[in-house]
């Protein structure tokens, strides 16, 4: 219980000082007790993990109060941890951690530097509360908490009217999915009667629930983690959501919070094993999103567009592995891809850091010799999501392909056919960036300069878990104990059942390595060799896919224009008649009764004689009557 | 009508004779003359006292009301020279929404007397009325009302000398004490 | 001493009609006049009503503590208290004004 309180105090703590008084401190206490908050929850929570290996049913649980009572039905607030939670824990809190410290440099000449702060804690918090909640209720809150940072955050530079659009673009997209999610929540409440995690469990595998139910309750939970994992058709506020400051990126819409729709669904694994229909639907979004979102990526120039579809893209191999019921493998991958994809955020953080400002790799090139600590990171990032053999990455994505195999071999295809597009935008990214020749006449070669030791020293230990993290979980055929998906087996209590053998097994990886390959050649040739520099004048196909398949466009089409029609209308009936013509009928009316009014109060003591015995005569008079 | 002839002769006198009085207060368009017909209508309550075994209330009355007061407003008048009858009439919508009030106030009244059950009679005290009995209880139970009214005479005595005083002298006095 | 008993031959309730008459005039006359002093007039014989059915009604009640014309005779205290600074006042609104005239008295809007 102390435990839970010190994890989940801290960062509460660090949101409430420094958004309090953080304005009058300097700047390296606001960062230092800020990254604190965050580092000191990592160390409490990495300290039980010894228990909880020891002991696969051990939990910490901890009912703080009831929160409210609804039919005899009480909804508390209350928390575990467990194996699952534990590590989300640890996820959040580690990579939490280094992002707060690369902050303090990357945010250095910030004046809303300790609000920045602020807001970071309190998504720690939030994101903390949304995994270590023992029930729906606590995720919910936790869910929302999430939501409002991210819309915060993105918006930091509130003074752009575009980055304020784009935060407001992300929070009605989630308020979309968030919908769903809530929908779900009120069918099992009125289903089970209850929102706790465990007892909704146990009445699931107790059985004696029709499909139809558990399909559609999976369907809605799915929709709410479509919202915050950005899966199609719920995905466009993400890359949009880049307008926030880089390590926001990398913490919240790459490593933590757009992780929340995964962490969902495996919390309730037993609801989506057993809803095949819902599985299925889930399989088909995530490869869906991972090939649209590769495809997008390809044609971007802006280096944080190229990684949020990236992103995209990843979520929707996550989603896969859950769709084929590969749940902790899909944890897995949730945790490499926070090592790398927070890796190459913050790399692209430092790129932009010592561009001064400038995110289009068009402009850039040639960034090697600058900027060597960033190079070599950004080099290991980049081979951990491409798929390099025995990197944190290749692990995790080639259990994933393994478990769609074993699932049919369409789904495989066109999952492959993803590996390789990220192969391909991670390298084209990666060498017109840092190599070729420097192609920016605004910002002198000479002023590129390597960011300061505080953010590269994230970046380096970042590289060595995006290098070694896929240790954690080594593949059957190395090693048979000591893998993450052993240890994550009590969680899990419906096993994963996509037994291929050895042989099979082996050619699978040996196309995982091929793929790996063409892309990096293909890259090397287009990019490296012939120094081809991405440019707006695509044509056919690939403009299509530079402009986003026209997504936004379509929304805005479909459901934006009808929307705005529909408040123009209702504005117009609203504001323009029943307005006026109340307004233009009371004025008159309180101009009446103030002029009565200003004659009643006409100073003269007579008349306030007369009223006087009018109220007496009155009173009294009510009381004979009516008592 | 007959009971109203049938009520001892005493009191149907003085009221007769107050209520005159009253009404011609209110109505006369001189003030002096409205002092002296308010003097005598306190004349005939004093009456009424005696009648109700308040022999010394009756006293009081007379000196305080009759004696004291009602010369004091006699003196504001011949000092302010409003013995003539220089006041204003006030329009008849006025006197028609006092009449209606006064009415309306009277019947209201009235009726919540009507209304709430009156005890019966006890027979009539002892001579508590007379000044010894009376002195005894102001003395004992009364004594703290007795003497903030002795404090209450002096501040409004202060008062209406402050009042009183012109204001050039006045103003200086304040001058004064603020410095 | 010879005690007079006029409740033997009489009601409460004629003192009760008798004191509300004289109320309602006196209301009428704050009501109807403008001079400032019959206004104080008026108030005088409001009280006098009130204390007429004061001491009626301690006759009436038997009551040994006079009670009730211990309250008439701080009424009495305080009308002459109050007569005196009314009157003050209308000595100094008459200096200021030249009138004593209580329609001209309507700065309180103010």
């Amino acid at each position: 219980m102390s435990n839970l309180l010190i994890i989940l105090g801290f960062p509460l703590f660090g949101f409430i000082f420094n958004g309090l008084v953080g304005k009058y401190l300097p700047k390296s206490v606001v960062g230092s007790i800020a990254s604190l908050m965050v580092a000191i929850p990592f160390f409490v929570a990495f300290g039980m993990i010894g228990d909880l290996s020891n002991d696969a049913q051990y939990s910490v649980n901890w009912k703080a109060y009831t929160f409210l009572t609804l039919d005899n039905i009480p909804l508390s607030v209350s928390f575990t941890i467990d194996r699952l939670s534990v590590w989300m824990t640890l996820i959040i809190t580690g990579v939490g951690a280094l992002i707060h410290l690369y902050s303090t440099g990357y945010m250095k000449n910030d004046e809303g530097f300790y609000k920045f702060f602020s807001y970071l804690n309190f998504f720690i918090f939030n994101m903390l509360l949304l995994v270590l909640g023992s029930n729906f209720l606590m995720m919910f809150f936790g869910w929302e908490g999430v939501g409002l940072c991210s819309y915060l955050l993105i918006g930091f530079w509130y003074k752009n009217v575009e980055f304020g659009k784009a935060a407001r673009k992300a929070f009605v997209m989630n308020r979309i999915g968030d919908l769903g999610l809530l929908l779900g929540l009120y069918l099992i409440f009125s289903k089970f009667h209850t929102l706790e995690y465990s007892e909704f469990s146990n009445q699931i595998a107790a059985g004696n629930h029709s499909d139809n139910l558990l399909n559609a309750i999976s369907i809605l939970l799915f929709i709410g983690a479509m919202g915050k994992s950005a899966q199609i058709p719920l995905y466009t506020w993400l890359p949009d959501a880049m307008a926030g400051p880089t390590p926001v990126s990398a913490l919240i819409h790459a490593a933590t919070m757009v992780t929340a729709g995964i962490y969902l669904i495996i919390r309730n694994q037993i609801l989506f094993a057993l809803s095949p229909f819902a599985t299925e639907f889930i399989l088909w979004i995530g490869l869906a999103t991972a090939m649209l979102a590769a495809l997008i990526g390809l044609k971007q120039t802006d280096i944080k567009k190229v990684l949020a579809y990236s992103t995209v893209s990843q979520l929707g191999f996550m989603f896969v592995a859950l769709g084929v019921g590969a749940y902790s493998t899909a944890l897995f991958h949730l945790t490499t891809h926070a090592f790398f994809k927070a890796l190459l955020f913050l790399g692209a953080g430092s790129v932009i850091h010592g561009m001064h400002h400038e995110q289009d790799m068009r402009f850039m090139g040639g960034l090697k010799k600058k900027m060597p600590l960033t190079y070599w990171t950004f080099l290991a990032g980049t081979l951990a999501i491409s798929g390099f053999p025995f990197f944190s990455g290749f692990f995790s994505k080639d259990e994933i392909l393994a478990a769609t195999y074993s699932h049919g071999l369409i789904p495989y295809i066109l999952l492959l056919l993803s590996a390789l597009l990220t192969g391909i935008y991670m390298f084209r990214m990666f060498f017109v960036t840092f190599h070729g020749t420097y192609r920016n006449e605004k910002w002198d070669y000479s002023k590129v300069h390597e960011s300061p030791l505080v953010m590269t020293i994230p970046l380096m230990i970042l590289a060595v878990f995006s290098v070694f993290g896929g240790l954690i979980n080594l593949p059957k055929y190395i090693t048979e104990s000591g893998s993450l998906v052993e240890w994550l087996k009590p969680m899990l209590p419906i096993m994963e059942h996509h037994e291929i053998g050895h042989s099979e097994e082996i050619i699978l990886l040996g196309l995982a390595v091929l793929v790996f390959l063409t892309a990096l050649i293909y890259t090397r040739i287009v990019f490296l060799k012939r120094n081809r520099v991405p440019t707006d004048s695509e044509t056919g196909f690939f403009s299509v896919m530079r402009d986003k398949f026209y997504v936004d466009e379509a929304y805005n089409l479909v459901i934006v224009r009808p929307l705005e029609i529909l408040g123009d209308l209702l504005h117009l009936i609203g504001e323009g008649i029943f307005l006026k013509i109340f307004s233009f009928g009371i004025y008159p009316l309180l101009q009446v009764v103030s002029r009565l009014n200003k004659r009643i109060q006409n100073g003269n003591i007579e008349f306030y004689l007369l009223y006087m015995i009018i109220a007496v005569i009155v009173l009294l008079g009510v009381n004979l009557i009516f008592f | 009508m007959n009971s109203l002839f049938s009520l001892p002769l005493p009191f149907l006198v003085l009221s007769f004779i107050t209520i005159l009085c009253a009404l011609y207060v209110v109505t006369s368009k001189n003030p002096v003359h409205s002092v002296l017909a308010l003097i005598l209508a306190f004349f005939s309550i004093s009456a009424h006292y005696v009648l109700l075994n308040a022999q010394f209330l009756a006293i009081v009355n007379l000196m305080v009301y009759a004696g004291a007061i009602m010369v004091l407003f006699l003196f504001v008048l011949m000092l302010l020279n409003l013995n003539k009858d220089s006041e204003p009439v006030k329009s008849k919508i006025w006197g028609i929404a006092a009449t209606i009030s006064a009415g309306m106030l009277l019947l209201v009244i009235t009726a919540a007397f009507q209304k709430s059950g009156v005890a019966i009679y006890k027979g009539s005290a002892d001579d508590i009325g007379l000044v010894k009995n009376l002195g005894r209880v102001l003395m004992t139970d009364y004594l703290v009302p007795f003497e903030l009214s002795g404090i209450l005479f002096v501040s409004a005595m202060v008062g209406a000398v402050l009042l009183g005083k012109r204001e050039s002298n006045s103003e200086s006095l304040l001058d004064k004490g603020n410095s | 001493m010879q005690l007079l008993n006029i409740f033997k031959s009489l009601d409460i309730s004629h003192y009760i009609y008798l004191s509300t008459v004289l109320f309602s005039i006196g209301m009428f006359g704050v009501l109807f006049r403008r001079n400032a002093i019959v206004l104080l007039m008026c108030i005088e014989l409001m009280l006098n009503a009130v204390n007429l059915l004061m001491v009626a009604f301690s006759e009436y009640m038997g009551d040994a503590q006079a009670n009730g014309q211990m309250f008439v005779f701080f009424i009495m205290v305080v009308a002459a208290a109050e007569a005196a600074v009314g009157l003050a006042i209308i000595v100094m609104v008459y200096r200021n004004t030249r009138k004593t005239d209580v329609s001209f008295l309507d700065s309180l809007k103010d």
